[in-house]
């Protein structure tokens, strides 16, 4: 354990005697609408900027309705052999996920369903924890990515985001914007550099278990 | 060139690509020589050209991001706030950082410096048996070697990040902290990828070299025995760091395999989740112009069955800490504004700086590290002051690199072409208004003095450049007093600093 207390010790030594208290971070939100809905059309808006779809539900028309209108021309093979694990009650999914996967063994997943802990209007990110995930390496393996958001949960900015408890509670917790992306080469955006190639964001409240 | 006329250098240079420059490294012990490497660098034109484009869209992207938050400024003197008071208490956050760690089930080791760090991983992952390692990309780990080093050991590295990937498969060090392959161009990736990954060498559309090093790399990721990544936020408060990708190759480097190991350097706590607020809405917009990196990922614990070591590294960084003049350089969280700002860094290639970090927070953290090998640096700059101005934790880039050349220059670590050029630049600095006269001798200088007296081995920054041709209006003191002084009742004195 030496170099830990040779390290302190020589931050100690040496770090600048100023007087320098921590400042107080305002919210910044007074700006932004008020209600959900008009929340909800931002949040839209800004999600689409980084590369995500917002998918509102048209009248009697079911979430499996629209992974299909979505997705069916991007899986990659017919729609009905694609492999869909989901996480939420409103799709049934034909590839069950439990805690005891091995990572990597969710690498087959074409769709994966999630609900989202929360949203946030400012850049259009989805929230998740280990407990929305059951498998974390699904949301970066699997090819398309659903996500369902209760319009309720979406706050205004990321001061807001860091003031919810889930950073001192959960084990993972992380902000997916849009799907994943790289401009390495020669600045052209491409979508789908590592991790999913698309993000698809459906508005739907949350159904009480 | 009329849009009806065939163009002959288009066809050309898809039969014949230029060949990507490559700028000589410095022997070990050598002093780096920026200027040379960067005029190397120039002679391949449209390399040249198409750097320069891409670094300063992004420096456009920027602006455009900066200007859409009314409250920018504020976000930038509270950044900078939060450092300076975490540095000046580092040593009780980093403690409260580590108990809260450990308290979480992570294991905490400590490194000295880079060797000690490269032993301490090499450890754990001998005694997990370790053979394949993906990894995200960290400037902390390039300044350590470690990929080198794991090489030496026979420990594979896979990097996941597309442009580290690139510059492992092509045996260069990264030339930008956000984009390492911002030198290459296309035809460059093209040849590299047929090359290394069987790719058709003819196909340089980047969506399909994506996609090819995408297919590459999944089956190394989905058998690696170990993932590693940096961090870019350590919080104090929680035991738990954060990391920033557009690609989402951290989150795979860390939840595939079992083991993760993230390397972070002790400069990187921030003692409150709420901090975070601030320093995510200012890292994407200030790194590339966009509101914010596609995934933001918080690791506050292991994974169910997963087993997870932080090692924090000093690496100069303590004694960094102890220098009145530089010790603010600590704030900086690695966005690469000031890169993409930087006029000399534009137009010289990252690579030309033969050093980890490139670019104006180059010319100020690479001297701490080996004060005579990176003595030239501080010079590749026209302190200009732009790279303090998108500063967004507001370090004084620029003062900084005028600081290091007395300090270099009062160590005899100068060559004596920069010694007889600094004594008159320094007096001249010294003083503000000696300093506008000497702007105005200049620039009447430059209209006046003939080619042979700008363009001379003297003048570093006169070799493979045109200088800028002077403003016709005289500097912008001259502007300002005539256009806006004039209507103010209280005139400042002529020494304030402004
Ligand atoms: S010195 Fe400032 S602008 Fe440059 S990389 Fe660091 S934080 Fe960004």
């Amino acid at each position: 354990m030496s170099a830990r207390d040779d390290i302190l010790g020589a931050v100690r030594t040496n770090k600048p005697a100023i007087d320098a208290p921590a400042p107080t971070v305002p919210n910044y939100d007074n700006a932004y609408p008020q209600g959900a809905d008009r929340l909800a059309a931002l949040f839209a808006e800004r999600l689409a900027t980084m590369g995500g779809t917002w998918h509102a539900l048209a009248d009697g028309q079911s979430i499996d309705a629209v992974l299909q209108d979505v997705l069916a021309d991007k899986v990659g093979k017919p729609f009905d052999d694609a492999v869909i694990a989901s996480n939420v009650p409103e799709v049934a999914g034909n590839r069950p996920l439990t805690e005891s996967d091995v990572p990597a063994s969710v690498h087959d997943v074409d769709i994966a369903v999630l609900r989202a802990r929360f949203g946030i209007a400012e850049t259009g990110s989805v929230c998740f924890t280990e407990a929305e995930l059951t498998v974390n390496a699904v949301a970066y393996l699997a090819q398309h990515l659903v996500v369902l958001l209760d319009p309720a949960e979406i706050v205004a900015n990321m001061h807001r985001a860091y003031q919810r408890d889930d950073f001192v509670n959960a084990n993972y917790t992380v902000f997916h914007t849009g799907p994943s992306a790289t401009a390495d080469i020669e600045g052209v955006l491409v979508r789908g550099a590592q991790g999913v190639r698309s993000l698809t964001v459906i508005p739907a409240p949350a159904t009480p278990a | 060139m009329s849009g009806n006329e065939p163009n002959p250098a288009a066809t050309l240079q898809r039969a014949t690509p230029e060949a990507q420059p490559r700028p000589a490294k410095a022997a070990d012990g050598k002093r780096v020589d920026h200027a040379r490497s960067a005029k190397q660098f120039l002679n391949a034109p449209e390399h040249a050209k198409s750097h320069d484009t891409r670094v300063w869209a992004m420096r456009t992207k920027r602006d455009k991001q900066a200007h859409t938050i009314e409250e920018w400024e504020e976000l930038r003197e509270l950044a900078s706030q939060i450092k300076t008071h975490t540095l000046a208490h580092l040593d009780t956050y980093l403690e409260q950082f580590e108990a809260n760690a450990k308290a979480n089930g992570i294991h905490v080791h400590w490194a000295a410096d880079g060797a000690e760090h490269n032993r301490i991983v090499h450890e754990i992952f001998t005694e997990h048996g370790v053979k394949r390692v993906i990894k995200a990309k960290s400037m902390l780990m390039e300044e350590c070697g470690f990929r080198h080093y794991m090489d030496s050991v026979g420990i594979e590295i896979v990097e996941t990040d597309l442009g580290e990937r690139i510059q492992q498969l092509d045996g260069e060090d990264p030339s930008h902290i956000v984009v390492p392959p911002v030198h290459k161009m296309r035809s460059d990736v093209a040849r590299l990828f047929a090359e290394q990954l069987g790719s058709d060498p003819d196909n340089d559309d980047a969506h399909y070299l994506a996609g090819a090093q995408r297919d590459a790399t999944r089956p190394l990721i989905l058998d690696a025995d170990a993932g590693m990544t940096g961090a870019n936020f350590a919080v104090a408060e929680t035991g738990g760091f954060v990391v920033c990708t557009n690609e989402g190759n951290a989150d795979l480097s860390a939840n595939v395999p079992n083991l993760h190991v993230a390397s972070i350097g002790i400069e990187k706590l921030v003692p409150r989740v709420e901090d975070m607020g601030v320093f995510i809405r200012l890292l994407s917009r200030s790194a590339l112009g966009s509101p914010i990196t596609q995934y933001t990922s918080h690791f506050r614990a292991p994974k169910q069955g997963g087993e997870m070591h932080i090692v924090l590294v000093d690496n100069g960084r303590s004694k960094r800490l102890g220098m009145e003049k530089f010790w603010s350089s600590l704030k900086c969280i690695r966005c690469g504004a000031c890169m993409n700002t930087c006029p000399v860094y534009r137009r010289s290639g990252g690579l030309s700086y033969g050093a980890t970090y490139a670019g104006p927070l180059g010319l100020i953290l690479n001297p701490t590290f080996d004060a005579h090998r990176y003595s030239n640096l501080p010079f590749a700059s026209t302190l200009n002051g732009s790279c303090t101005n998108v500063c967004p934790v507001k370090i004084n880039i620029h003062e900084q690199i005028f600081g290091w050349r007395q300090v270099l220059a009062e160590n005899g670590h100068l060559p004596w072409t920069k010694k007889t050029a600094l004594s008159a630049a320094g007096k001249v600095l010294a003083s503000p208004k000696g300093y506008r006269v000497a702007i105005k001798t200049t620039n009447s200088a430059l209209k006046h003095l003939p080619r042979w007296a700008l363009y001379n081995r003297m003048n570093a920054w006169g070799e493979g450049r045109e200088m800028p041709s002077p403003p016709d209006n005289g500097t912008f003191h001259d502007w300002y007093r005539r256009n806006r002084l004039k209507n103010q009742a209280k005139t400042p004195n002529e020494g304030d600093s402004q």
